[in-house]
């Protein structure tokens, strides 16, 4: 479990996340929601160490961050920002073996490289596993950055706006693999997100931030509520069922 | 380009320079030297030789560092103000202790080389503007700054002549007992190749490598004093090559990619060779006289450099 108690973070005299405290269950996917500016990839970055919080301690399975030696948790940790601007020349198959750099300290073993064609075939780069990042469009790009995270192996996966460039298939199939993660391999995955609609249909709890604050949290189900959405985004957003899912219609 | 033809155009350059002189050595008089030959052989020639290659070489590996860790294609020891700040450490080093040996000099060198590097990373931070082109502009002004206040101090000391023999780089001076400094780059060059995953790392930015559980401001600084130190070596022995570091690593990342462990053996090769070649054609060009080095490297290199612009435009 990752508990974040009273975190909080200023840059010069603005605000960006005021003391907030949550808590991230284990097992489940779990999405940051809320407009612009809300202070959910700070909170984020607060989260997975790589920016220092103000104040507050964040608790990962009991132990706060600033505890822990930074190589051994990234190997219980894993944080993937949007990644499309960086403009490195390296091939598909070593940027994911990249993400076996904790266990391995760059010198792979057998099985390291099992964990890498495994992550290659999961997010289906095997054909373009040769290329140059700079070769691959914007969602192929993506979806390398995504293949290395799973390569790394680790407990809670982190992914901030993991869905930013991809088309309708590519988001899909993302989200599914984020699925097949928590429910087959047992991960816990924290993503945040701008599709509502991505976040009702895959996510097993909600939490709604507005000006560096948590508006609201809970279970999916009860979050996609047009009450809940208005607090939210200061919009009147009908939610209609659909199948399983609850869609949110707020195209007009 | 293949190692291999790497490995035979090295190994070719390599028994060309050593019989290519005013004094006339066949490789049939190997089996026969006379004493006045194996002088040549042993005080000029071969000193020459292995100078090259490790020059070659560990300038041109810092050169691939330095760009993977700025995140910048066009930044080098020539155009981040490192040789200028090794150069003003050799000023001072001489106005300060008048009787400083080569590796005090090279000591002195090698911190004001260091803090020069740290001042452009700083810059780096604080521009905001990071356009691929400005930043080794500001790397060139910063440089010019400090070269300014180097030709200043060392006008007013009378020292102008030592100063620009720094300037330009020169094989011809190297003899034995004279070049042995350089082999303080041999180890700094075998520390870069275990290192190069870290750098590989680190050139993605600092959120990347904390995820990974890379100490990021280690590794940048280690990698900052490998560049400062082997600068300010080939410095003191040489004279400074420039564009080197530029075009060697810029060429084969072109066709390899960025990822420094593949990358990092072809550019050592390529930069003995191509240093190699320089070398041999600057001592055949206006034979029995030499051109220095600085300049067929600077001429030759500029214009490769130019052409990949172009034709890496073309691909993209």
């Amino acid at each position: 479990m990752i508990e974040v108690k009273n975190v909080s973070k200023k840059y010069g005299n603005k605000t960006v996340v005021e003391p907030v405290s949550v808590n991230v269950a284990k097992g489940k996917i779990t999405s940051f929601i809320g407009p612009n500016g809300a202070g959910k990839s700070t909170l984020l970055s607060m989260m997975s160490r790589l920016i220092t919080k103000d104040s507050g301690e964040v608790l990962i399975d009991g132990v706060e961050l600033g505890k822990s030696k930074s190589s051994d948790l990234a190997k219980k940790i894993s944080i993937l920002k949007q990644s499309n601007h960086l403009n490195v020349r390296l091939s598909v198959r070593d940027l994911v073996a990249f993400g076996r750099f904790p266990y391995s300290q760059g010198r792979l073993s057998k099985e390291d490289w099992v964990f890498v064609d495994e992550a290659i075939r999961y997010m289906e780069l095997d054909d373009m596993q040769e290329k140059f990042l700079d070769q691959l469009s914007g969602g192929q790009k993506q979806r390398a950055f995504i293949a290395m995270t799973l390569a790394q192996d680790t407990e809670y996966i982190l992914l901030d706006e993991p869905l930013n460039n991809l088309d309708m298939k590519h988001s899909v199939q993302i989200m599914k693999v984020l699925r097949r993660l928590v429910d087959e391999l047992g991960k816990t995955i924290v993503i945040v997100i701008h599709d509502i609609n991505f976040a009702s249909c895959y996510s097993d709890h909600i939490v709604a931030l507005k000006n560096g604050r948590i508006v609201k949290e809970g279970p999916t189900d009860e979050m996609i509520d047009t009450d809940v959405l208005r607090e939210v985004y200061d919009m009147d957003i009908p939610v209609q069922t659909i199948g399983d899912h609850k869609i949110c219609v707020y195209f007009a | 380009m293949k190692k291999r033809y790497l490995w035979l155009a090295l190994i070719a350059l390599s028994i060309t320079s050593v019989f290519v002189g005013v004094k006339n050595i066949t490789p049939l008089d190997l089996f026969s030297l006379t004493e006045a030959q194996q002088h040549i052989l042993l005080v000029s020639r071969l000193p020459r030789l292995i100078s090259i290659i490790i020059a070659g070489v560990s300038m041109s590996i810092i050169g691939l560092i330095m760009q993977q860790l700025t995140r910048n294609k066009f930044v080098s020891p020539t155009t981040a103000g490192t040789m200028d700040s090794a150069r003003l450490g050799i000023l001072v080093a001489m106005l300060l202790f008048t009787s400083a040996s080569p590796l005090e000099k090279m000591l002195v060198a090698f911190v004001f080389a260091l803090a020069g590097t740290f001042i452009f990373m700083r810059i780096l931070d604080k521009v905001k503007y990071k356009d691929a082109i400005f930043i080794p502009l500001v790397g060139l002004m910063f440089g010019s700054i400090i070269g300014s206040v180097t030709t200043f101090f060392a006008y007013k000391h009378d020292l102008i002549q030592n100063i620009s023999s720094w300037l330009q780089g020169d094989f011809s001076m190297v003899l034995k007992g004279r070049y042995e400094m350089l082999y303080i780059s041999i180890p700094l060059v075998i520390i870069a190749y275990l290192y190069a995953n870290r750098f590989t790392i680190a050139g993605m930015g600092e959120e990347f490598s904390t995820n990974l559980g890379l100490k990021y401001k280690q590794v940048v600084n280690i990698g900052l004093i490998l560049v400062a130190a082997v600068t300010s070596v080939v410095l003191l022995t040489i004279g400074s090559i420039p564009f080197l570091g530029l075009i060697i690593p810029n060429i084969v990342t072109i066709y390899m990619g960025d990822n420094l462990k593949k990358v990092l053996p072809h550019t050592a090769l390529l930069g003995a060779v191509f240093v190699l070649a320089c070398d041999i054609l600057g001592r055949v060009i206006i034979y029995p006289y030499e051109i220095p080095i600085g300049l067929t490297v600077g001429v030759i290199g500029s214009g490769i450099f130019v052409y990949l612009l172009v034709r890496r435009r073309a691909f993209a």
